[in-house]
């Protein structure tokens, strides 16, 4: 107990220690956070006509950003699968990262669902005994558990090994592999739940629809390895903490299968919604065409699928090979699926309305800064993680300094 | 976790990590602080703003109302007249109407008769104190009047926001649409809290103290049924109407979801619904679907009777009719 003590004073002195360049990184994101503080205590004393929902559009930017990242953080398990399913030495290098990446981003996704209530303040009621939880009618009281299940058994998995390694002793198996294979089962289930969230709709043609839950998890597996393929190089260039390229073109691999899937799925989309057109294709024309002269995300999602394209197109070929390659691949793929899957897939879902009303939506100023604040949030979170495990990985933060690191 | 030769530790590292607190990084921390939570405080500057008594812990205590004591419930809602006599200085008869043993209510509408002259929707907004900024901001209206193309009955070609000076235009009919109540309710199956369900007699309710404002069932319902108050409902106190009661037509907090209730202040006094009161042209049939003598009962039995997107699976108790 007094070591844990000792441990986590140590962690907290270690989190004000750093160069020049970490604190102005970590003074600008603390204030973008700030910003958005700022802006959702506007939304929460002004309501939500701060942002650009309607009653037609009732959902907007904040739940598109919270479908997007729940993919992000399901995508650990593309890190999780081939360090301990293949037992891929070199993946066990950067593992933790994905782990502590999936925290970040879980912690993310909360705050948007949060951010997107009207009354935050009765969060509560969805708590037994203090409320009543609609399980197991409700996708979203499912949606619920399995994101904070999610949490909880990546922070175990971190904090665990984290805390073994400071102590220069090796884990005990039994305490982290059955997390570590439940979480594999459990990264799944987020997505695939969120997933349902829009599928169970009967009343919304646009969603009740069973590729979705499919599409999700694959641009999800190209989506979340495209951030890290970024990250661990931002991580070997900037820390002392050494990443080879072999986790990274990994990497490049698992995201080229998984978008090869996402584009075929995004076809055997596009056939059935054009190739004989209902009534129910009447969103998908809004999407990629407009409906009744309104084409407000006509521009989006063309840029989305023609980023999409060429993020395959350089995977699929040897560019991808080459670093540079490599990264205009994972940007182009990164954000052409958060375009898609955020605005492209919620926005068109209330447009037509169910009675055929087309009104389109627009983040406000106020609501884009929330958002903006909640991705800084992330960043920062995700950057003092590092700040903090990376130390304790390599060595130089240990329990007994006059021994040597242990090796895991 | 890996040997990389780059991974080497300096001792100047270990040093770093275990830099004691000396007077001057004390100082520093401490102003850094400062400057932190005096960044959190003009961050959230705009919580002053709150109203007194928006947020009491009453009302954070408060339970599910189908959990709720009779002396909890007969506070909460005497809490309630005080605030609107307080802010709008109209005292409401508050009550918390029951449902009525051996009733279910159901609603037919006469497509062959009715004109779209859309008194039932300004009809809905006087009786159920829903927020505008004028008297023709029929947005939050229960009810939406839909203008359609003769020839079909297809939703994608009609219009809401038709402006004509005179109706019936030749070459369209018109629906009204409202909440179907549905035997199989999409809307009250997604409610995380179960701030919304069926009562005994039907009806879809919410409860306004109880709901976080997810809109999950707006994304449910296939009827465009629901509406929400993004902002504090602004309702000038002279239109008021003071007949309320605590599932229905009391006024709304921001932040909440609201809808139809077949009126169910007056239904269940055994009146007619206000959009039925109103209607010009007797378009608009109600009753209880449990008594086979009933009005409604001998439309259904004998019309030609057509149920809104019947595909969906959501059994309405609103139906639509025609003569001939």
């Amino acid at each position: 107990m007094r070591d844990y003590l000792t441990f986590l004073w140590r962690v907290w002195r270690l989190s004000f220690q750093g160069s020049g360049k970490f604190y102005v990184w970590m003074s600008v994101l603390t204030l973008l956070t700030l910003v958005g503080v700022h802006a959702w205590a506007r939304q929460f004393v002004d309501g939500l006509a701060t942002t650009g929902m309607t009653n037609q559009v009732s959902w907007g930017a904040y739940i598109a950003n919270f479908t997007f990242l729940v993919g992000v953080a399901a995508a650990a398990v593309m890190l999780v699968i081939p360090a301990y399913i293949y037992k891929k030495e070199h993946m066990h290098e950067v593992v933790l990262f994905g782990e502590l990446m999936a925290i970040a981003v879980i912690m993310m996704c909360l705050l948007f669902v949060t951010v997107d209530l009207g009354h935050p303040e009765r969060f509560h009621h969805m708590i037994p005994p203090f409320g009543v939880f609609n399980f197991p009618g409700s996708i979203l009281s499912w949606d619920v558990i399995v994101l904070n299940g999610y949490l909880v058994i990546n922070l175990h998995i971190a904090g665990y090994l984290l805390y073994c390694r400071y102590r220069q002793r090796p884990p005990t198996k039994r305490f982290y592999i059955p997390f570590v294979f439940l979480s594999i089962a459990w990264a799944v289930s987020i997505h695939t739940v969120t997933a349902f969230l829009y599928v169970g709709l009967a009343g919304r043609s646009y969603w009740h629809h069973p590729l979705v839950p499919s599409r999700f998890l694959a641009s999800a597996f190209v989506a979340g390895p495209a951030l890290m393929v970024l990250t661990f190089q931002i991580i070997r260039r900037v820390t002392r903490y050494w990443i080879g390229d072999e986790p990274i073109f990994t990497l490049r691999m698992l995201m080229t299968v998984a978008m090869i899937i996402n584009m075929f799925l995004l076809g055997c989309e596009l056939f059935t919604e054009f190739y004989y057109p209902t009534q129910h294709a009447a969103a998908a024309h809004y999407l990629y065409f407009g409906l009744h002269g309104h084409a407000g995300l006509v521009p989006w999602i063309w840029s989305a699928i023609a980023l999409d394209v060429i993020g395959l197109c350089l995977l699929v070929t040897p560019f991808s090979r080459r670093i540079i390659g490599l990264n205009i691949a994972c940007v182009a793929c990164f954000v052409g699926i958060w375009i898609e899957k955020g605005m492209g897939l919620i926005i068109p879902g209330f447009v037509p309305t169910p009675l055929g009303q087309v009104v389109e939506y627009l983040p406000t100023l106020n609501e884009t800064l929330v958002c903006l604040g909640i991705w800084a949030f992330g960043a920062l979170l995700y950057s003092w993680m590092l700040h903090v495990a990376i130390p304790i990985m390599n060595g130089s933060l240990r329990a007994r300094p006059e021994l040597k690191p242990a090796t895991l | 976790m890996n040997d990389e030769p780059q991974n080497t530790v300096s001792p100047r590292t270990i040093e770093q990590v275990y830099q004691p607190i000396n007077r001057r990084t004390f100082l520093k921390g401490a102003a850094a602080s400062m400057v932190g939570v005096a960044g959190l405080m003009a961050a959230l500057k705009p919580l002053l703003e709150l109203e007194r008594g928006e947020i009491s812990l009453d009302d954070l205590l408060q339970r599910h109302y189908r959990e709720l004591k009779e002396a909890d419930l007969q506070r909460m809602m005497a809490q309630l007249v005080a605030k609107s006599e307080k802010e709008h200085g109209v005292r409401p008869n508050l009550r918390d109407v029951k449902p009525l043993a051996g009733v279910e209510f159901g609603y037919a509408l006469n497509l062959t008769r009715c004109i779209g002259c859309r008194k039932c929707a300004h009809a809905c907004l006087k009786e159920n104190n829903q927020s505008r900024s004028d008297a023709n901001d029929i947005e939050m209206s229960y009810i939406r009047v839909l203008e359609m193309k003769k020839g079909a009955i297809n939703l994608e070609t009609s219009s809401v926001y038709y402006d004509s000076a005179a109706v019936p235009q030749t070459g369209r009919y018109y629906m009204p649409v409202q909440c179907h109540q549905c035997r199989e309710s999409p809307c009250t199956k997604v409610c995380p809290v179960q701030a919304t369900w069926q009562e005994v007699d039907g009806l879809v309710v919410v409860d306004y103290n109880w709901c976080i404002g997810c809109r999950y069932c707006m994304a449910a319902c296939p009827y465009d049924a629901r509406r929400f108050n993004y902002q504090k409902p602004t309702l000038e106190s002279a239109a008021i109407n003071p007949n309320q009661s605590y599932l229905s037509n009391r006024l709304r907090p921001k932040g909440v979801v609201e809808k139809c209730t077949f009126c169910l202040h007056r239904t269940r006094d055994g009146k007619y619904p206000a959009c039925l009161e109103v209607c010009p042209t007797g378009a608009r049939v109600f009753g209880n679907l449990r008594d086979p003598n009933s009005e409604i009962n001998y439309i259904l039995n004998n019309k030609r009777v057509y149920v809104l997107k019947e595909d969906v699976g959501t059994l309405p108790r609103f139906y639509y009719f025609f003569d001939k």
